[in-house]
């Protein structure tokens, strides 16, 4: 019983149904993103277990096919378990043999990548000096403990969290933080009287502003900003409520808030503190932040155009990277297909900001990022030795058409066919 | 004449094509040869005069001269005449209209393709400049609008573009309606050092003289038009400016009410525009020949260099000529396929053979221009698909002389070469490479093997393709060919060992392109994969690959599943070429985009037809009726 479930796990019909389906799945993903854009098509097709239909006016999701993880792992499962048994190792399959391990390979580490790899941004202006990048996508609720003048301890929890809680306990807060409301999406609004469904706060900007529930955004570009409402709640009952949202902290948002404020902009530069037990503190919602051991200092960006055209020749980002830790301290130059590696994280030029005074650089962390190079070493030989094994009997002639294991012998039929009428046409 | 005829027709079409080596003849006795290839800076690259005209012209008219009463214009001609004698250039038919309702607009007698002279809609314009205020302001709000243009907007889009492009051409080498403009620089240069005290007085509120001011105004204010639409920047950089810091004519002498010095080269220009305006043959002459001197003796010797070689290179039409040849190599195939001799297949083999060397001359040739592996833009990954079709069927025909490779490899030579021409209209060829591409490492290995990729897979599909049409229309796949051994095998037989081998050879440069692909993005921006529509379409191409060979080696396909497989690569890989650039997902839509759409369609549809014919059963396919007969 178990052999022949190893053995139809291992079987070529299976093999060819899972790149059949990979192949459907691969195409219908890539019409998808003329509607749904590329983040949206990655996380429903490719990035999921099943690709759902959504029942039109319900939000209940039909499983129509299966999904880039389930395809893949089933062929991960169909590789590995023909490799054991029926690949062996020999002179003839070596090809064979090389090339699929290198599959394996390939698709074992997109696996990993897929669990693993944690991508930000960093954001630096010419002069200033960076120790974190930011995922502007996974944003997180912050307290932060200001009491201490040489240092902020921060207590991070994830903004997703806040949407089922009511109630959130830290070992190292002395209070609770209330959720007394959560809007997936908001915008800023302002006038008179409560807004249906709006959050307003008791303390801080929430006062001044409120935050309106908005459509859930679904495209690559735009993001949504969640706002929430929470009541600090200390030994001694209430301290007050305020409202977090990315729309305080995160630059692009800031920046359309402060325009659209005007004059009233100076609201917004009033942190949201509050003290408990002779601590002071500081609450916001934020891009969630990754710390580094280490410091880097944008000290040029370049973003040079061809002569007489505005196409980009080349954006690069001269920096200067600082460890105490490793006594490392020297300046890299990052630009276009040339990315700065350092321990663990890689960092590649993404963007800059109209002016040329902020570079944007893409942090990467990757444990399984050498598995391509590797899977595509092995791939390549794998392939090469067996069709160049396949090329020599085909010039040979002799046995080309063995090598072809299964031959329709009724189109090979001897020459005596041949029809004299052909001839003086 | 058997043995003479594939030598004589070699010798014949090879001198054809040396003949574009040659130097025009001086046409009404002016050397446009020499104002041809003069270099200027354009695209961010230095490029002869000729590449400028041409490639208007192209995008203008859709065709590379302008017919005239009596003659035919060349591209540089029928420039330096809307350069210098707009009288006489607006009376030229180069502007090409083909939306019908555009068409009835502009007052066309009879609808279809027309070409109109700017001259034809004068009384036109406000209309056609209402029309596009009406269009442009619907389309302030929408981001996608441009995607989304009916045909007649389209066309009203283009023949605005045409008319800007048009006016700006008219101001390149002088200001348009300008009569002598060697004596209005003189005239400038005069008022120049009067009018700047003047000026400089004014600044410190001492008494100036108004008089000086007001000579210089007319003329700096011409010039100031002149350099806020001028095409070309004709003017090189001055000693010890950067090598980049080329300018056009209008703002150099704007610049020179600072410098108070006219730019050496502007005296130059202004005599070839005069001299062809005034038809004197003679100093045209020697005012091209005495700038270019003049640039050689000044540090720009490369300039005029890389100028003239390009201009070498227009002439030679390197890629117009193979295809010409890839077609007599084509039709000589064909006739070997119903008359059987052999000096016919000789003949088509040595012209595919004569047309292969063009085509790597073209290619080698561009690739040096450039400085660049050979793929760097759609147009060239259409010239190189077909470069490693016509190699691989040349090893074909060389192994099987059955004439199949030949057939194939010249019809994909033809078609490629036709499609590249027609991605050429949409404007400069040899563009500047974005900052994330500029890279020659990547260029020459992930684009080269994903385009032989390309290549393999369209030869297999065609040879499937006959494989199918003839097994199923004639008796021919049933009849034995003599092969490379002198074994006689059945043609069918053959064909199902090549296509066999193509796919396999296609899957290797598929795959290793396709990695190497994810590699390379994985050095630009840390990604290996990011399901990008033409990584998917690269990916489509290994999995259609992948599922052919497993297929195969399972026993579930044999001869005409094989076929049929190899058929349905050719929809696989026309999407993932040209399908995907469709979309307008993170990609620009270009004009011959919108135009090749329902060719696609049909090319997609043709081929499903072949598919079902190749899956129809053994009792219709004459080759299988004559075998058991």
């Amino acid at each position: 019983m178990l052999s022949k479930i190893f053995k139809s796990l291992a079987s070529l019909r299976l093999t060819v149904v899972c790149l059949a389906l990979a192949l459907v799945l691969v195409f219908g993903g890539t019409i998808a993103q003329v509607h749904l854009g590329l983040y949206e098509v990655q996380a429903r097709y490719f990035r999921s277990w099943l690709v759902l239909w959504d029942l039109p006016g319900s939000k209940m999701g039909i499983p129509i096919f299966p999904g880039g993880w389930l395809i893949g792992g089933v062929l991960l499962i169909n590789l590995v378990a023909s490799h054991i048994t029926r690949f062996q190792f020999s002179r003839k399959k070596l090809g064979i043999w090389l090339a699929h391990l290198g599959l394996i390979i390939l698709l074992s580490g997109q696996f990993l990548t897929e669990a693993c790899q944690v991508e930000s941004l960093m954001r630096v202006e010419v002069g200033e000096t960076k120790t974190y990048s930011e995922d502007s996508r996974k944003l997180e609720l912050v307290v932060i403990d200001t009491t201490n003048p040489d240092r902020d301890d921060v207590v991070s929890i994830p903004a997703d969290n806040l949407a089922n809680s009511k109630e959130i306990r830290h070992p190292q807060l002395p209070f609770a933080l209330r959720v007394k409301g959560y809007l997936p999406n908001a915008l800023p609004t302002r006038g008179g009287g409560a807004q249906p469904g709006a959050l307003k706060s008791s303390q801080g900007i929430g006062q001044q502003i409120q935050f309106a529930p908005t459509a859930v955004t679904a495209a690559m570009e735009s993001e949504n900003s969640p706002a929430a409402l929470i009541e600090i709640v200390g030994d001694k009952g209430s301290i007050g409520d305020w409202v977090v949202s990315p729309w305080l902290t995160k630059m692009s948002s800031l920046g359309r808030l402060t325009e659209w404020l005007g004059s009233d902009a100076s609201i917004l530069a009033t942190p949201q503190a509050f003290a408990c037990n002779s601590h002071n503190y500081r609450i916001e919602m934020r891009p969630t932040r990754y710390y580094k051991p280490y410091t880097l200092k944008l000290i040029e960006f370049r973003h040079d155009l061809y002569p007489g055209t505005d196409i980009p020749k080349n954006f690069s980002s001269r920096v200067h990277l600082e460890d105490p830790t490793m006594g490392e301290s020297r300046d890299v130059l990052i630009y276009m297909n040339n990315p700065l590696r350092y321990r663990g994280d890689t960092y590649y030029q993404s963007s800059f900001e109209p002016g040329d005074r902020v570079s944007i650089l893409q942090v990467v962390r990757n444990p399984a990022s050498a598995t391509p190079y590797l899977a595509c070493i092995l791939i390549t030989t794998g392939l090469l030795i067996q069709f160049m094994m396949h090329l020599f009997t085909f010039a040979r002639k002799n046995s080309a058409v063995a090598a072809v294991p299964v031959a329709d012998a009724r189109l090979a039929r001897p020459a005596s066919n041949f029809d004299q009428k052909e001839k003086r046409l | 004449m058997k043995k003479w005829l594939p030598w004589t027709c070699l010798v014949v079409f090879a001198l054809w094509f040396l003949s574009g080596a040659r130097a025009p003849e001086p046409k009404n006795k002016f050397d446009l040869t020499l104002f041809g290839r003069l270099p200027v800076l354009l695209n961010g690259r230095i490029q002869p005069m000729d590449t400028v005209a041409r490639n208007a012209l192209l995008s203008m008219r859709g065709k590379s001269t302008v017919r005239a009463v009596g003659n035919t214009l060349s591209a540089t001609e029928w420039m330096l005449e809307a350069m210098t004698k707009p009288e006489l250039a607006d009376q030229r038919k180069v502007f090409r209209v083909q939306a019908p309702e555009l068409e009835g607009l502009l007052g066309a007698d009879k609808p279809g393709l027309n070409y109109y002279a700017y001259n034809d809609f004068t009384n036109q314009l406000p209309q056609l400049q209402s029309q596009i205020q009406t269009l442009a302001k619907s389309e302030e709000s929408r981001d996608d609008a441009a995607k989304n243009r009916t045909a007649y907007q389209k066309d009203l889009m283009h023949l605005y573009s045409s008319l800007m492009l048009y006016r700006q051409i008219k101001n390149s080498l002088q200001p348009e309606g300008c009569v002598d403009f060697p004596a209005d620089i003189a005239a400038y240069k005069a008022a120049l050092g009067p009018a700047m005290t003047a000026v400089r007085k004014q600044d410190v509120k001492e008494e100036f003289d108004k008089s000086a001011m007001d000579r210089l105004s007319p003329l700096f204010h011409e010039f100031q038009d002149m350099a806020s639409v001028a095409y070309p920047l004709a003017v090189p950089p001055k000693a010890g400016d950067a090598p980049g810091n080329w300018r056009n004519i209008g703002a150099s002498l704007i610049e020179s009410a600072r410098t108070e010095e006219i730019h050496p080269a502007i005296p130059f220009l202004a005599a070839i525009a005069s001299s062809y305006a005034k038809n004197r043959p003679q100093d045209f002459r020697a005012a091209v020949a005495g700038y270019e001197s003049w640039l050689q003796a000044n540090n720009l010797d490369a300039s005029v260099q890389k100028s003239r070689h390009e201009f070498l290179f227009n002439q030679l039409e390197p890629f117009y000529k193979a295809m010409v040849v890839y077609v007599a190599a084509l039709i000589l195939g064909c006739i070997f396929w119903i008359n059987m001799s052999e000096s016919v297949r000789k003949t088509g083999v040595m012209l595919l053979v004569l047309g292969f060397v063009i085509h790597t001359l073209g290619l080698g040739f561009r690739m040096w221009l450039e400085g660049r592996p050979p793929v760097t833009n759609l147009y060239s990954s259409a010239i190189f698909i077909g470069w490693g079709a016509v190699l691989l069927g040349l090893i074909l025909e060389r192994l099987f002389k059955g004439a199949i490779g030949l057939v194939a490899s010249s019809l994909i030579g033809f078609i490629t070469l036709i499609i590249a021409h027609h991605l050429s209209l949409s404007g400069d060829t040899m563009e500047m490479l974005r900052a994330v591409l500029d890279t020659n490492l990547w260029l020459a290995t992930h684009v080269v093997t994903i385009t032989i990729g390309y290549s393999s897979m369209f030869l297999a599909g065609l040879l499937a393709v006959i494989y199918v049409v003839a097994g199923f229309f004639t008796s021919r796949m049933s009849q034995p060919v003599l092969d490379g051994a002198a074994q006689s095998q059945d043609l069918g037989n053959i064909l199902t060992r090549m296509v066999y081998g193509i796919v396999c050879f296609s899957t290797i440069f598929s795959f290793v392109g396709t990695v190497l692909g994810g590699i390379w993005a994985d050095q630009s921006w840390g990604r290996f994969w990011g399901w990008d529509p033409k990584e998917n379409g690269a990916l489509l191409i290994v999995l259609w690959n992948a599922i052919i060979l497993h297929l195969r080696w399972g026993g579930m396909i044999k001869d005409r599943g094989l076929m049929a497989m190899a058929v349905g690569g050719n929809i696989v890989t026309s999407f993932s070429w040209f399908g995907v650039n469709m979309l307008g997902v993170g990609l620009h839509s270009y004009g011959f985009m919108d135009a090749a759409f329902p060719w696609l369609v049909a090319f997609v549809a043709s081929q499903v037809v072949i598919i079902v014919l190749a899956l129809m059963s053994e009792r219709f396919w004459a080759s299988f009726k004559s075998a058991s007969r």
